[in-house]
């Protein structure tokens, strides 16, 4: 095998997030209402907020799955559907929503992040080949691309598809829990990684419950409950006073009971 | 040696000598390719039910298309889809839970055929569609039947990337700007079209058995989704061949001879796949640390 090639690839254009009083209910229920955002490229944010605060709902219209009542959504500029078909957004899911059981390796599921670059018959070039292989090597997983991933461990797993948005080279990240269920190494690792593409311009999005990590990397933070309670820089919205008003706060009027 | 081993060739090649029998085996070894492959798809995106429902429902769409001159695959098409609209509808406007509807939907649908097929009185015959009529297959039912399969399995084999990405995971395949109703609808359709390539075959109350069966049995025999595709080919042909010729030994039911071999096929592979059998199992929970851990 050839050597990794030493500069990362580049990074499909500098994607901003700007969302715009944007408002999401299931079945008329409002959800989320009126979620301002604008979040620069190369920026790391942290989305904090309670079960049920809306943080899932956030990342459904983030990636096309609900449709927003109002508001919108552009990223570099773009509406979301062109966004993904510029392949400018990368979705790193939580391990609860994958089938571990399924007859797939870690080379395919990386090479699944190569897709949309390819043409409709997604025969893979050298290129793409080659982008899997340094993305592989990036996250530690180049040894174990043979295995079937079910047989990685809890962090092998996160940095499988961790290493599938790298492959894909996506300015915007967006990762849901990313650190639940791994290891220390894994959790720096997966830190480290995100730091380096920030540096790079990547705009990332992270859901987490691990507060303690989230001052140690992340520039912004967003606090929400249905809607955003606070939102800027890390040292001034991160604090008691705050994270007590997110987690204690009762759910607003609109709520569903 | 010919003399030796005549009397262990001739229950083989003896039927073989009448054409209905050589076209049963060409016809049903084609339908359980395209069969087989399309049932690693539905095992792994979990949609046995769905294409339960899918197969039953086509049977409107089949008499139609019957009584119209029109092809089967026209009349399935529409009502295979339909069919799964109506139910995507009804889930959305009602309170009343997934499963109820689609085995509410699909039996009524199925009844409504019943209805058309005793009301037309054509020369379809009940029995031939619910069951297959595999010995009795004419000209006409052969040519569309292999221009059907050899439609799907092309698309199935051009696109199971885009396919098998849309099984594992649609989040991502929605995220990198596919077009996710697109192969949902496309998987669809290409289950209304095998299950009126089954319906030759098995017939369509057993047609399930073919988009099922054989992926489930190489599911447990492989961890590589390539291999996974030509274990469950190896399975649906082998088990048609097998069934036929138990079928023409035994003086039975044709489709009921292939499923059961299918469903046995199953039932030893479960005991005994090497690893995700219940032997190697067990085996492995006795001895722990010899197995791969998650």
């Amino acid at each position: 095998m050839a050597s990794p090639d030493p500069s990362p690839p580049a990074l499909q254009g500098l994607a901003g997030i700007a969302v715009d009083h944007l408002t999401v209910g299931y079945n008329g229920r409002p959800a989320v209402v009126d979620v301002t955002l604008e979040l620069q490229a190369g920026s790391i944010c942290g989305l904090v907020g309670m079960n049920g605060a809306g943080k899932t709902t956030l990342f459904k219209v983030l990636m096309g799955f609900l449709k927003p009542s109002s508001g919108s959504i552009r990223i570099a500029g773009w509406s979301l559907r062109q966004a993904q078909r510029r392949q400018l957004v990368a979705y790193v899911p939580q391990s609860e929503q994958v089938d571990w059981q399924f007859p797939i390796r870690v080379w395919d599921v990386v090479m699944m992040g190569r897709y949309g670059a390819m043409g409709p018959l997604r025969w893979p070039s050298d290129d793409d080949r080659r982008r899997v292989q340094n993305a592989l090597e990036r996250v530690d997983l180049w040894p174990l691309r043979e295995r079937q991933i079910g047989a990685l461990s809890g962090g092998q797993r996160k940095r499988a598809f961790l290493a599938r948005a790298l492959a894909q080279g996506a300015g915007v990240l967006l990762l849901d829990e990313p650190f639940s269920g791994v290891d220390i190494n894994t959790e720096r690792l997966i830190i480290d990684l995100l730091i380096a593409l920030r540096d790079q311009g990547a705009t990332v999005l992270i859901a987490t419950h691990d507060l303690e990590s989230i001052p140690s990397f992340c520039d912004r933070v967003v606090l929400i409950n249905r809607t955003v309670l606070a939102y800027g820089d890390t040292s001034e919205v991160f604090t008691q006073a705050n994270l007590l008003r997110t987690f204690s706060a009762a759910p607003s009027p609109s709520a569903p009971s | 040696m010919e003399t030796l081993l005549n009397p262990l060739l001739q229950p083989l090649i003896q039927p073989l000598e009448m054409l209905f029998m050589q076209r049963a085996l060409a016809i049903g070894v084609v339908v359980a390719v395209v069969c087989a492959v399309l049932s690693c798809f539905m095992t792994l995106k979990g949609w046995a039910l769905m294409g339960d429902a899918v197969s039953h429902a086509v049977l409107p769409g089949v008499v139609i298309a019957y009584a119209l001159g029109l092809p089967f695959a026209l009349g399935a098409f529409v009502f295979g889809v339909g069919s799964v609209g109506v139910i995507g509808g009804i889930k959305q406007h009602t309170r009343v839970k997934e499963d109820t509807v689609i085995g509410l939907v699909f039996t009524g649908f199925f009844a409504l055929g019943l209805v058309l097929i005793s009301k037309i009185r054509s020369s379809v015959d009940l029995t031939h569609i619910l069951f297959g009529n595999l010995l009795g297959i004419t000209d006409a039912d052969l040519v569309q039947t292999v221009v059907i399969s050899v439609g799907c399995l092309l698309v199935l084999l051009l696109w199971r990337r885009d396919l098998l990405l849309f099984c594992f995971d649609p989040s991502h395949a929605r995220t990198i700007g596919l077009n996710t109703g697109v192969l949902h609808y496309l998987l669809l359709t290409l289950v209304s079209l095998a299950a009126v390539a089954g319906l030759q075959t098995v017939g369509i109350i057993l047609v399930v058995a073919m988009l099922v069966t054989p992926g489930a049995t190489a599911y447990l025999l492989t961890d590589r989704f390539d291999r996974m595709t030509w274990l469950a080919v190896l399975s649906a042909v082998s088990a048609t061949v097998l069934g036929i010729y138990a079928s023409y030994w035994l003086d039975a039911s044709t489709a009921g001879c292939i499923v059961v071999v299918q469903t046995l096929q199953f039932l030893l592979v479960m005991v005994w796949a090497p690893r995700h059998g219940l032997l190697a199992q067990r085996a492995a929970r006795r001895s722990p640390g010899s197995g791969v851990q998650g």
